[in-house]
């Protein structure tokens, strides 16, 4: 009997190293692109084209990031991005103020208002793409920042979350701080958000991200360079600098290492977010 | 009990509400109605210009062969890539939640790291890495004696390149959820069918796969939704070549709107996208429903 235990035993952690085993090659196969782009990035234009390429930089260079900003306009592209992406939190605050208002308030029309919202998350964007852009150009936000951010600005989705989250509130405690006399704004802001956190951190981290990628309202919007952001500068990077592979890594690695960095501080946040919104 | 004023909750919503409108629901019904019109840049600069057409997009868009191309393009992907979507997520997310050292949580950082990484970096990298000459992929295959495979060159082989990629970008997310799932089974189940002498794959495929059966719906439709929308990798990567074998719906109406301007007739188009979506996601749930019943 004692051996049979031992043997289920032995059984499990072999099952378990292979489960390990199988997983560090995969995660390898995913992991390639980012460590080939990050050592590429540090690698000159010529060894970059050698037929037998180099695993490590032979010759470490940063050249390739100083040509992004001395001869490409990166600073201002990164410029239009980070404007981007404070708007978007403008956006994210709007959302959150229309959660609560579906998650706390009573009023005339909140369900139907409320499945309005859901239905539109349903709307493919290849479908309001077009009239999107007709309205912005008869609004004459055409080549504007304006035009860029808005049509992005609020989301269906993120107000579900924000409305979800929001309902699980004690009623008792917003009653509370209404008897001390505060008023409403006052409560969603000193009450209400504090209490969000949770919730605030998983959509402001998504935001964030979702700001910085950005990519084809500013491409449809911005005909003027001045108003591109990183990624539509990258996309005409790979256009005129086709031939030069280490140009383009650095122009990526750009784009994606700030990502990934606050993406490791704050994973807990994301991953746990899931389990908050209730996906199960 | 102190009630607020009756304002509050609209002038909370006002905003978001406002916004919503303008560039959701508005745009639909001004979409169904230009797709009956041959509006294009004339059109735009001058009203007077703009004549209705009835249906006569849509009667030309089902003639036209880069549309009926692209359509079976689009099947292509949906067909290859949601299954693989599923399968590789929901693999990894079992074998992360088997595994009970500490190094599986790091494990979901790796895979879920390409899906928040920007579709532009992304493309330009893989396609140095596709790259036939200088690229690592032909490289490696080259070392174990593999003839270089024209990854972008080839009609056929280019759109299972893309496959690829996309594959790559969408295990993280589903993989989350997929955990997420798994989580929530309680771990009695479990130690009820050991004790009842159920092996391995006897519990994954009488315990497991049925109670994730939420959470595989859940994938497949939004999975579904996403690759019939297509869009991004061809449009960075191929700009829809070599010969239009990899342009998808979605790219095609990009394509009429925005460089060939001809916003009604990509209007049209991308009403027979929408109405697709519809279709796909009633019959989901209609099956879905069924075998719930079973």
């Amino acid at each position: 009997m004692k051996t049979k235990a031992s043997d289920a035993k032995k059984a499990y952690r072999t099952q378990q190293w292979i489960a390990g085993i199988i997983l560090t090659l995969g995660g390898l196969l995913v992991a390639i692109p980012f460590i080939w782009m990050i050592l590429s990035a540090f690698k000159t234009e010529s060894e970059v084209l050698q037929l037998t390429p180099t695993l490590w930089p032979e010759t470490f260079t940063t050249e390739n990031f100083i040509y992004l900003f001395e001869n490409m306009n990166f600073a201002v592209y990164l410029r239009n991005t980070i404007i981007i992406v404070l708007c978007s939190f403008v956006g994210l605050f709007f959302n959150a103020m229309a959660g609560y208002a579906f998650a706390k308030y009573k009023f005339k029309g909140r369900e139907k208002l409320f499945y309005l919202v859901l239905a539109t998350m349903m709307i493919p964007g290849q479908v309001t793409m077009i009239p999107v852009y007709l309205i912005l150009n008869q609004m004459g936000l055409t080549n504007t920042m304006a035009g860029v951010v808005l049509p992005g600005l609020v989301g269906a989705f993120s107000i579900f979350l924000f409305r979800q989250f929001m309902s699980t509130i004690p009623d008792e405690l917003l009653e509370a701080a209404r008897l001390d006399g505060a008023s409403e704004f006052r409560v969603f802001m000193q009450l209400i958000l504090p209490i969000s956190k949770p919730i605030m951190a998983v959509q402001g981290i998504l935001t964030f991200i979702g700001g910085w990628n950005s990519f084809l309202w500013p491409l449809i919007i911005a005909n003027d360079e001045s108003l591109y952001t990183l990624s539509v500068g990258l996309s005409l990077l790979k256009g005129q600098y086709g031939g030069n592979f280490a140009l383009q890594m650095a122009g990526s690695t750009f784009m994606v290492v700030p990502i990934v960095i606050i993406f490791i501080i704050f994973q807990k946040h994301i991953i746990e977010g899931y389990t908050i919104s209730g996906m199960k | 009990m102190k009630s607020h004023s009756k304002a509050a909750p609209y002038l909370f919503i006002g905003p978001a509400l406002i916004l919503l409108a303008l560039f959701s629901l508005f745009p639909i019904v001004l979409a169904l109605i230009i797709s009956f019109t041959d509006i294009d840049l004339a059109g735009l600069a001058d009203y007077s210009n703009i004549s209705f057409i009835g249906i006569e997009n849509y009667l030309n868009i089902f003639k036209d062969p880069i549309f009926l191309k692209s359509i079976g393009n689009t099947v292509f992907y949906v067909v290859f890539g949601v299954p693989l979507v599923i399968a590789c997520s929901l693999g990894i997310a079992l074998l992360i939640n088997f595994g009970t050292a500490r190094i599986f949580k790091a494990f979901r950082l790796v895979f879920y790291m390409p899906s928040i990484t920007n579709v532009v970096a992304v493309a330009v990298v893989w396609t140095y890495l596709y790259n036939p000459q200088f690229g690592l992929f032909n490289y490696l295959l080259g070392l174990v004696g593999i003839p270089a495979i024209p990854w972008l060159q080839d009609p056929t082989v280019a759109k299972g390149s893309l496959i690829a990629l996309a594959v790559w970008r969408a295990i993280g997310v589903n993989m989350i959820i997929f955990l997420a799932a798994l989580q929530g089974i309680p771990k009695t189940y479990y130690e009820a069918a050991q004790l009842d002498g159920a092996n391995n794959w006897k519990q994954l495929t009488k315990i497991t796969i049925p109670l994730l059966r939420y959470a595989i719906f859940f994938v497949s439709i939004t999975t579904m939704i996403g690759w019939v929308q297509f869009f991004e990798e061809p449009f960075v990567m191929t700009d829809g070549g070599p010969l239009d074998s990899t342009t998808s719906v979605a790219l095609f109406i990009y394509r009429n709107g925005f460089q060939l301007s001809n916003f009604g007739y990509a209007a049209a188009g991308s009403f027979v996208l929408f109405a697709t979506i519809i279709i796909i996601t009633l019959i989901q749930f209609r099956l879905q429903k069924k075998n719930t019943d079973l």
